[in-house]
């Protein structure tokens, strides 16, 4: 019997490494199976871009869930909603984003997300308060009130924007690869896995190393003790909620950009994505989510590339292969 | 009684609604001519019988799926590209039959096992991922499904429009074969509903009434619950197929907006919110709400949009445009799920009741 010191750091909890080799292994067989490495980098950078935007909307949902138990089925709407407000700055500054000046590109594009972070947060509140306030606690009434609302937000983008296709171009210093030897790798793909590491380093430092994100993880283990303790944990989940809305704008801006237009049913489309993501990661956690995400853009990816038809149902299959491992996800959050 | 399962709409006003509708609706053939009329009856007897099903699930265990769809366009395509691929003949009717049952309810068994042992919100995001991938896979597979075209197809010589069956100077009606495929809809929609009302009122239904109050306790007594809420969402599909079948037999097509689209399974929550959860005969009030509003007010709503931009109003004219009727069905969702949660059912059945319940409280 070993004896502890007051001065010894408290033993670490076990770390299970299991699901974080999960994408390295799965990159790894790839090579032999893609062929050639060029490709192989190309298509590695273009899942790992992929897999950040896609984190970045879904990041929102697990946390909600984790934190308050509300399963918000209109999550997609805000991703929507935040690639329809950066059109509007898009269209005025038509001519700064095709300037060929990265500086000048960045500002346009960043008061552009910011914009549509705070709209989409904004929303968020409103969602907040009249939706999910008065079904807390029921499952069954939240998921029909938030697919209510799902299609409200998505009726009221077509009735303002029109059904057509909105087109967004990158702007002019995004476009284009770098040429590394023959491996091509787009340039807007290097931001968006910058702001997706930033993003996902950002929401792990906030977790683990400040008191609101003690809070917040204290509430996902158990919420009535947070609220015994004194701590107002509705204003907190608000808190998270709007952020969690904001993260899908972001996520909305990027994913438009990335597809060069924008159109209210990639509210749907996406909707199913970030479910599947968030399910494999396990409901509620953030590294998990993370994990998800890589893993679906992977698939999405070299499944893409090596078996085109595959690519239709590979979610699918992915899901049904995680779940069959772990039926709770990749970490399943313990209180539930 | 006996055809009821004991269980009537115990309320008298229901009772008179659901009598005037069933019987509005038998005799829509004879009391109002024209074809919209009659394509709007069949697809009320239609929904009914599919809102009914997923009634069995929403309603009566609590567990919301969205790929009930799914299932509707299963039996569409397995009728249609049956009478599409061996010819209009009733070996085609039956080989549509013979292989989309089964295979609905195959399909459901593997999802039901495979989700409905963890929580009850894991099935209902598990089932959009299936039905959404699903609707990909139809729209993809054009060599067999026609992709985003559908299959039209021919109907069995008895059922075409152009067989006459019994002449006009008899009764001063002309029953044809399409009259008769009205009445084949009527009748296997209303079988099935009472086959749901069968299953709800027997000790299964009340075992899966307990799963939805409280699953630990259902299953602290001694139920498996797993294998109460997958035999449910089996059964539900089968019947969600057998509509599907019926539907496709009488648009002689299927094709994904009519059978698969998202939109269909929100008509469908609708159609069990409005009408009442949990109660079945909601689905018939429900379907015949819904679909009468979508069919008639659809036109009022093109009218009241022009109106709005010939009077210059802003904004108006794109809410009110007929393609945006979703938005309002959304809000009316919205608000029906926040303030009427029992639906119409539920409603007249306890107008009374309700006070009572809230003075004890």
């Amino acid at each position: 019997m070993t004896d502890l010191a007051a001065s010894d750091p408290l033993p670490k909890p076990k770390r299970d490494l299991a699901p974080i080799l999960l994408p390295i292994a799965l990159a790894l067989i790839m090579i032999p199976l893609v062929g050639s490495p060029s490709t192989w980098l190309t298509l590695t950078a273009a899942s790992l871009a992929m897999g950040m935007m896609i984190f970045i909307m879904a990041s929102g949902l697990t946390l909600v869930f984790g934190l308050m138990d509300v399963l918000n089925f209109g999550h997609g709407a805000f991703i929507a909603v935040g690639a329809y407000v950066a059109t509007l700055v898009f269209a005025p500054f038509a001519a700064s984003v095709q300037a060929d000046s990265l500086w000048v590109n960045l500002a346009v594009l960043a008061p552009a997300a910011l914009l549509s972070m705070a709209v989409s947060g904004a929303l968020g509140l409103v969602v907040e308060r009249v939706l999910i306030l008065p079904v807390y606690g029921q499952h069954l009434k939240q998921i029909l009130m938030t697919t209510g609302g799902l299609i409200v937000a998505e009726q009221t983008l077509y009735a303002l924007w029109g059904p057509q296709i909105i087109p967004m171009p990158l702007p002019a210093s995004l476009r284009g690869s770098f040429i590394l030897g023959d491996v091509a790798i787009a340039k807007y793909r290097v931001l968006a896995m910058l702001i997706g590491l930033a993003v996902f380093i950002a929401i792990q430092l906030v977790l683990n190393r400040t008191k609101l994100g003690l809070l917040i993880r204290a509430g996902v283990e158990n919420r009535e003790m947070v609220e015994a303790l004194g701590y107002r944990i509705r204003r907190l989940f608000l808190g998270v909620f709007m952020t969690g809305s904001a993260l899908a704008g972001l996520g909305g801006v990027m994913w438009a950009l990335y597809r060069e237009q924008v159109h209210a049913s990639m509210s749907d489309e996406l909707t199913v994505l970030i479910f599947v993501v968030v399910i494999i990661g396990g409901l509620g956690s953030i590294g998990g989510c993370f994990i998800g995400a890589l893993l679906v853009a992977m698939v999405a990816n070299y499944g893409g590339f090596l078996v085109p038809k595959l690519a239709l149902v590979s979610n699918i299959l992915l899901m049904v292969a995680v779940l069959m491992w772990r039926p709770r996800g990749l970490y399943a959050v313990t209180s539930r | 009684m006996m055809l009821l399962s004991g269980d009537p709409p115990r309320s008298r006003v229901l009772t008179l609604i659901l009598v005037v509708i069933i019987l509005a609706l038998a005799a829509t053939p004879f009391l109002f001519p024209g074809a919209k009329a009659l394509n709007v009856a069949a697809k009320i007897c239609v929904f009914a019988a599919l809102v009914a099903s997923y009634d069995l699930l929403l309603g009566y265990t609590g567990t919301v799926s969205f790929a009930h769809t799914m299932f509707y366009g299963i039996g569409s395509y397995a009728i249609a590209i049956a009478l599409y691929g061996i010819g209009p003949n009733w070996a085609a009717v039956a080989t549509g039959i013979v292989v989309g049952l089964p295979l609905a309810a195959l399909l459901a068994l593997a999802i039901g096992l495979f989700s409905l042992r963890v929580a009850a919100i894991f099935f209902a995001m598990i089932t959009l991922a299936v039905a959404s991938a699903f609707q990909v896979l139809a729209s993809q597979l054009s060599w067999l499904t026609g992709g985003e075209d559908g299959r039209s197809f021919q109907l069995p010589e008895l059922l075409r429009p152009g067989t006459v069956l019994i002449s006009k100077n008899l009764f001063g009606f002309e029953v044809n074969g399409r009259i008769l495929t009205f009445y084949l809809v009527f009748a296997i929609s209303a079988l099935m509903i009472l086959a749901l009302l069968r299953v709800v009122n027997s000790p299964f239904g009340r075992v899966l009434q307990a799963i939805r109050e409280n699953r630990f306790r259902a299953e602290a007594l001694g139920f498996r619950t797993v294998f109460h809420l997958t035999y449910a969402n089996c059964l539900a599909a089968l019947v969600a197929a057998s509509a599907g079948i019926l539907n496709a037999l009488w648009l002689r097509y299927a094709g994904p907006d009519t059978s698969l689209s998202f939109s269909i399974m929100l008509d469908i929550l609708l159609m069990v919110v409005i009408g009442g959860m949990g109660t079945i005969y909601g689905a018939i009030i429900g379907a015949t709400i819904f679909i009468l509003a979508q069919n008639y007010l659809q036109s009022l709503m093109g009218v009241a949009s022009k109106a709005a931009g010939e009077a210059g109003l802003p904004l108006l004219p794109g809410l009110l445009h007929p393609d945006r009727w979703l938005l309002w069905l959304g809000l009316l969702f919205i608000a029906s799920v926040y303030f009427f949660p029992t639906g119409v059912v539920g409603r007249l059945r306890n107008g009374r009741g309700e006070k009572n319940a809230g003075a004890s409280h």
